[in-house]
């Protein structure tokens, strides 16, 4: 049941909510559509729904055209950010909905509904409550009853909008963790919609990451935070540090440095920007020949990693390193202690002279080296 | 003594409960007070005279029936008005108000216009052999404009407030546009529809200027109950005016109650 989406665009009045967009969807597989409000997300959840329509490109799922299927008919199952139950019948109802409401030729005998929807409550864990109306669940408990109707008609693909969107912290991990042991028993091809980056990176096997109606990197949650292909992504996951540097003859040009750096081999002479996450800048007191003179402004310890903000005067910005608050603490680390700042590894976005954006198709990885004595030991 | 987050029931209650019994009780109080002059034989012997039960089966009968299509009507304009954009809606919204704006002589006086026989509406009927001014249609006919605004004002915000989402669910999980209709959209709007029948319904038994007009008012056949009482007191019978006013009351109130009740029931799910 591979699902094909090619060349999706969808356009209200003058805002492209997709832009040709193409992605498939592998049968059994938990895909996250991750981006900030307006990139599109939604939109695409809402088509693969048959709930909007694209004004151009193709849906199919094995070859078989699926716009031409109403949302009625295309055995979707629906879970919405806002829950949207049916609040004047009970669970029980709720969940037996999409069943009554089928031909008298393909519903379930009423032994058959009853049977099937009791399973399906115990599935998600709501013994006891299905005589309930939804006004008197917690926003937990309603969102397991949106996802046991959306289960009933045992659906080919499951769609959640912002799932848990609506739900407070401790009741939102505990449920994500469940969906994903759910997902792992059943093997439901399942897409859902999220502008939290974590609950994507957790939950999901691919992330998709948009960006104004515009697919911006497609893969598995590692690849997205080790190798961000686009500024985009290096900006929406995870922290980073952005600097404007320019590559000269093979080296990097930071501030009042030069560095020598592996992955630049044969990349044109250019302004860049460079992206490096705060676990990638080391610190040591001593004031060393390579890396930047920094003064410690802030330093805050959450859990077992310490923030330290740091003033950068030949950067003529601050930066931000993470090290291990055991680390911080032994070292005594003091807003207004001197420091030296080493990158250990920037990805580089070389600015395209026509467009004067940094360019993805360009992104080098650069490692810059030390020498053995020069090396900051604080990570 | 129970300590209360919000201040000030002892006097709002007794505030409300003084209002009341001055504005409403009283003079409903000294109905009764003046209907038990004649004592309950002389009330049974108005109440069934013939021409009385015929005004309170029309009175009532009406009253309900125009309820009724009230309802009907009055869901289709609200889901119209609410549902779609088309030029001019405004000021068909503000239409809906009229009939509350316009002192009902006028209406009686229009109503009869249009439906007698030579009138435009009363024209294209009379070869029908419909009449509809000067019999009991015609006290239907306004009884429904009077009673019409009521069902769109009390509808037309639950049908706003109602979720998008929530339709979108049960067609994604199979559910054609009527059931969606039948079983999501109706009971969730049913407990506004009966507040509005029950205001209608209202409107239509208490309802005396434009009725009298279209009427015509022949006793046992197109007379209604307020008009009786007022024939009554032209010829000073007070205590069988008042009798017959109680009788209203009551029957008033059941039915009120009985909505109430129903209305209820409608919303059971909204109770924690």
């Amino acid at each position: 049941m591979t699902i094909a989406i090619t060349h999706l665009s969808r356009r209200f009045a003058e805002f492209r909510a997709l832009d040709d967009v193409s992605l498939s969807i592998a049968p059994g597989e938990f895909v996250a559509l991750l981006g900030p409000s307006g990139s599109g997300k939604t939109t695409l959840l809402r088509i693969l729904a048959g709930l909007d329509f694209p004004d151009s490109g193709e849906l199919t799922q094995d070859g078989r055209d699926l716009l031409r299927v109403s949302a009625r008919d295309r055995g979707v199952g629906l879970v919405f950010q806002h829950y949207a139950l049916f609040r004047h019948m009970t669970v029980f109802e709720n969940v037996a909905f999409g069943l009554r409401v089928r031909p008298r030729a393909r519903r379930p005998s009423k032994a058959e509904i009853a049977d099937r929807v009791d399973r399906l409550i115990k599935r998600v864990q709501l013994d006891g409550l299905a005589q309930r109306y939804p006004a008197q669940l917690s926003g937990g408990q309603r969102q397991r009853v949106a996802l046991a109707r959306a289960l009933a008609i045992e659906p080919g693909l499951l769609l959640l909008d912002e799932p848990f969107g609506a739900l407070d912290a401790q009741v939102r991990i505990s449920l994500r963790r469940w969906l994903r042991h759910l997902h792992e028993e059943l093997h439901l091809t399942t897409v859902f919609v999220t502008h939290d980056q974590e609950e994507a990176l957790e939950l999901a096997d691919r992330v998709v990451v948009m960006n104004r109606g515009r697919i911006e990197q497609v893969g598995t949650p590692e690849e997205i935070y080790q190798q961000p292909a686009t500024p985009f992504v290096f900006e929406f996951i995870g922290k980073s540090n952005k600097l404007p540097v320019r590559i000269q003859n093979g080296r990097l040009v930071a501030g009042d440095q030069r560095l020598d750096a592996d992955g630049l081999d044969g990349a044109a002479d250019a302004g860049a920007i460079a992206y490096v996450r705060p676990e990638h800048l080391a610190l040591t007191p001593t004031p060393l020949e390579s890396g930047w003179r920094a003064t410690v402004r802030h330093i805050y310890l959450a859990g077992s990693i310490a923030h330290v903000e740091l003033d950068v005067p030949s950067l003529g910005q601050s930066l931000e390193a993470e090290l291990g608050g055991e680390e911080a603490q032994r070292r005594a680390l003091q807003p207004g202690a001197a420091v030296t700042v080493q990158p250990r590894h920037l990805t580089v976005f070389p600015i395209d002279g026509k467009t004067g954006e940094p360019d993805p198709e360009r992104r080098r990885v650069a490692h810059p080296r030390y020498g053995q004595a020069a090396l900051a030991r604080w990570r | 003594m129970a300590r209360r987050v919000l201040p000030g029931f002892g006097l709002s209650l007794g505030y409300t409960l003084a209002y009341l019994g001055l504005i409403v009780f009283l003079p409903l109080a000294a109905l009764a007070v003046k209907a038990s002059g004649i004592g309950m034989a002389g009330l049974w012997k108005t109440i069934s005279a013939p021409p009385v039960l015929a005004a309170l089966r029309l009175s009532f009968g009406a009253a309900l029936l125009s309820a009724v299509i009230n309802a009907a009507v009055g869901l289709l304009v609200a889901w119209v008005l609410v549902r779609y954009t088309f030029p001019g809606r405004r000021l068909v919204d503000a239409l809906v108000d009229l009939p509350f704006a316009l002192p009902t002589a006028v209406a009686g006086i229009a109503l009869t216009a249009l439906y007698a026989p030579n009138g435009w509406i009363g024209s294209w009927l009379a070869p029908f052999g419909i009449k509809v001014a000067f019999t009991s249609l015609g006290v239907l006919v306004a009884m429904i404009f009077v009673g019409f605004p009521f069902v769109v004002r009390t509808l037309q915000p639950v049908l706003e407030a109602l979720d998008r989402d929530v339709e979108e669910a049960a067609t994604s999980l199979g559910a054609s546009r009527l059931q969606t209709f039948v079983r999501v959209l109706f009971p969730l709007l049913l407990p506004a529809l009966l507040t509005g029948f029950a205001l209608a319904l209202a409107r239509a038994v208490g309802e005396y200027g434009s009725v009298i007009f279209i009427a015509g008012n022949i006793p046992m056949k197109s007379e209604i109950l307020p008009l009786v009482i007022v024939k009554q007191l032209e010829q000073f019978k007070y205590a069988d005016a008042a009798a017959v006013g109680v009788v209203m009351l009551v029957l008033s109130f059941l039915l009120l109650l009985a909505i109430s009740l129903l209305q209820r029931w409608s919303r059971r799910w909204a109770e924690r």
